[in-house]
């Protein structure tokens, strides 16, 4: 940097008069919105993300879906299909849980302190960083969905704003558990061990990868424990009851002691769930 | 130095006010009851080593920290009642870079204006102007990420001053840059005062650019150690350093201690000691000191030698014996 870098003669300003008002609702929802779009404009600047956080359920869907098919082969229909809600569901978990993670990079970098000094309140950028990274998720997902017709299923307009519905509650739910547990930790790399840690479990038991009926007791009671799993039933209802043919049957939902979970009880617990992590993400982020 | 603890008289309210401000951290009294009054206008400087209690006090005053005791009022406002009304009329600058380097220049200060809620017909021209005065106007479309450790100081001098603030914190502006970067960000404060009505409060470790600022408040193990003027604490000290190369540098030092009761110790390679009125001292000195002498300085006392004066030791030993003491210390304070 050289000393010419600088104008010799500072320019006269024409004076800007700005005052910040006092605290409002409406202040903290135009918090909420500068937050969520910084988030957008970062995740769809960072491409090479976008790519990442498909590989894995693509991978999953072709691959996977592809070779298991001669085994499970013999009248249950196409095993891409079955995988299909999981995939979308396995896209919306990376893609949130790592936009939950910009949480704990904020504060590693120091952006948080230009958040936090701010007269707003905190949950407002809480919730601007969820509805950011469900906005990503949902991206996610739709872009899965983009890939449908490759497996055979067919757009209709019902099916196709039903499952974006689910995706934005299921997306909501999931960066909100991101958040929860990225509110108090301080290196992007425990983060990230610990996202490690429990995403396969999360979904593995959500009966992505195959039925939650007729299970072994334990791993019956561990999926109804998963709270993913009342992501993935409903968007597998809505896929397997569009797909029609033989592969409907096997959509029987999740049950409760034999009863079937309807699918906006489904999506209740999962959006209750959202609201209890946030609530935890908000009362601990305060705490510094 | 009693009326230099009380801010200039403008009648009006004074933009900070601390008393008996105090921060304890477990066992670790990180401020041990400050008070001061810095006056609307004013350009107020903190000045001491790393770990002295600066940045804890400047947090405490931003609202970032909750004093555990005393009180302070920042812009009219007490910081823990008041404390989104102390946030609406303060600017910071924080010694670590708060920028998104994934955003450009302009981006950035576009968030720092929504989140601050500034009506949006002026958001435009505002950012125009402050990016314009720091000299970034140029670059507005530049991801921060590119910018170097000097336009990025420059860019957070332009996002503090955004919103208007009447009181601007900068803690350690110039920490980590090169020496001319730091004279264009004095520079750019500098035009800064004349230009906005704005009180400036910062900290520094570098004696230099203490300078710089109307008053100072030498700060050490969480106590203000000396405040006022620059000049008027430089006077206090009183006594002149003289330094001089000898022959024989233990002999020289032996005989000061002898014939003219001096301390003195070999600082940057020469024999240093102070003495009032050190120009009349050096005839003495070549006439009964029995030590050839190759060469003699004599300085006025600078803020290093107000800050030895007060607390026995300079910032630099103060920092290195504190880096010693507190090993883990570096990573725990200033995130």
């Amino acid at each position: 940097m050289s000393v010419t870098d600088f104008p010799v003669e500072l320019p006269v300003p024409v004076p800007v008069p700005v005052q910040v008002p006092e605290r409002s609702v409406r202040n903290d929802l135009r918090a909420v919105k500068i937050v969520w779009q910084r988030e957008l404009i970062r995740f769809f600047r960072d491409k090479p993300r976008i790519v990442t956080a498909l590989l894995q359920p693509m991978l999953y869907l072709f691959v996977f879906g592809t070779g298991m098919s001669s085994m499970v082969a013999g009248g249950r229909g196409d095993l891409k299909v079955f995988l299909f809600p999981g995939v979308m569901t396995m896209a919306v978990l990376f893609t949130s849980f790592f936009s939950a993670g910009s949480l704990v990079w904020d504060r590693e970098f120091g952006f948080m302190r230009e958040m936090l000094v701010a007269p707003v309140r905190r949950s407002a950028i809480l919730v601007g960083k969820c509805a950011g990274g469900a906005t990503a998720g949902t991206f996610q997902g739709v872009v899965v969905l983009a890939v449908a017709g490759l497996v055979g299923i067919r757009y209709t307009p019902s099916f196709v704003a039903t499952v974006i519905g689910e995706l934005v509650v299921v997306s909501f739910a999931i960066t909100a558990l991101g958040l929860a547990l990225a509110v108090r930790i301080r290196a992007i790399q425990s983060f990230m061990a610990l996202v490690q840690m429990l995403l396969m479990p999360l979904f593995f038991l959500s009966g992505a990868l195959f039925p939650v009926a007729g299970l072994p007791g334990w791993l019956a009671v561990l999926t109804r424990l998963d709270p993913l799993t009342y992501a993935v039933d409903p968007l597998r209802r809505a896929v397997l009851a569009h797909a029609g043919g033989p592969l409907a049957a096997t959509a029987q939902g999740v049950t409760w002691f034999g009863w079937t979970v309807p699918v906006p009880l489904e999506l209740a617990v999962v959006a209750l769930s959202a609201v209890a992590a946030l609530a935890i993400a908000v009362t601990q982020f305060g705490k510094d | 130095m009693s009326e230099a603890l009380v801010a200039p008289s403008t009648g009006r309210a004074p933009a900070v006010a601390a008393r008996a401000l105090a921060k304890r951290y477990g066992a670790v009294e990180a401020v041990r009851g400050i008070d001061l009054e810095v006056a609307p206008g004013e350009t107020f400087g903190f000045l001491g080593p790393n770990g002295a209690g600066k940045s804890t006090t400047i947090n405490i005053l931003c609202t970032l920290t909750a004093p555990s005791g005393g009180a302070a009022r920042v812009a009219g406002f007490d910081v823990v009642s008041e404390r989104d009304d102390v946030r609406r009329h303060i600017g910071l600058v924080f010694q670590d870079t708060t920028l998104d380097n994934y955003l450009s220049a302009e981006q950035n200060l576009r968030f720092h204006a929504e989140l601050y809620g500034i009506p949006r017909a002026v958001t435009g021209p505002r950012i125009q102007q402050v990016m314009e005065m720091v000299g970034l106007w140029d670059r507005r479309a530049s991801l921060v990420g590119t910018f170097s450790g000097g336009m990025k100081r420059r860019l957070e001098i332009a996002r503090g001053l955004l919103h208007s603030p009447r009181v601007l914190f900068l803690d350690e502006p110039t920490v980590g840059l090169d020496p001319q970067t730091r004279s264009s960000i004095w520079a750019y404060v500098d035009a800064l005062k004349r230009r906005e009505e704005i009180t400036i409060f910062m900290t520094t470790h570098y004696m230099e650019e203490a300078e710089y600022c109307d008053r100072i408040a030498i700060m050490d193990a969480g106590r203000i150690v000396a405040l006022g003027t620059p000049e008027a604490l430089k006077a206090e000290v009183g006594r002149d350093r003289v330094q001089i190369r000898t022959a024989d540098d233990a002999a020289a030092i032996a005989a000061l201690r002898s014939r003219f009761g001096l301390d003195a110790a070999v600082r940057d390679g020469a024999v240093t000691f102070s003495v009032a009125e050190g120009e009349r001292f050096v005839p003495r000195l070549f006439a009964e000191l029995g030590v050839p002498i190759r060469s003699v300085s004599v300085a006025r006392p600078t803020l290093d030698d107000v800050f030895m004066a007060h607390t026995g030791t300079t910032i630099r030993d103060a920092e290195a014996s504190r880096a010693e003491r507190t090993r883990v210390g570096p990573f725990a304070r200033g995130r």
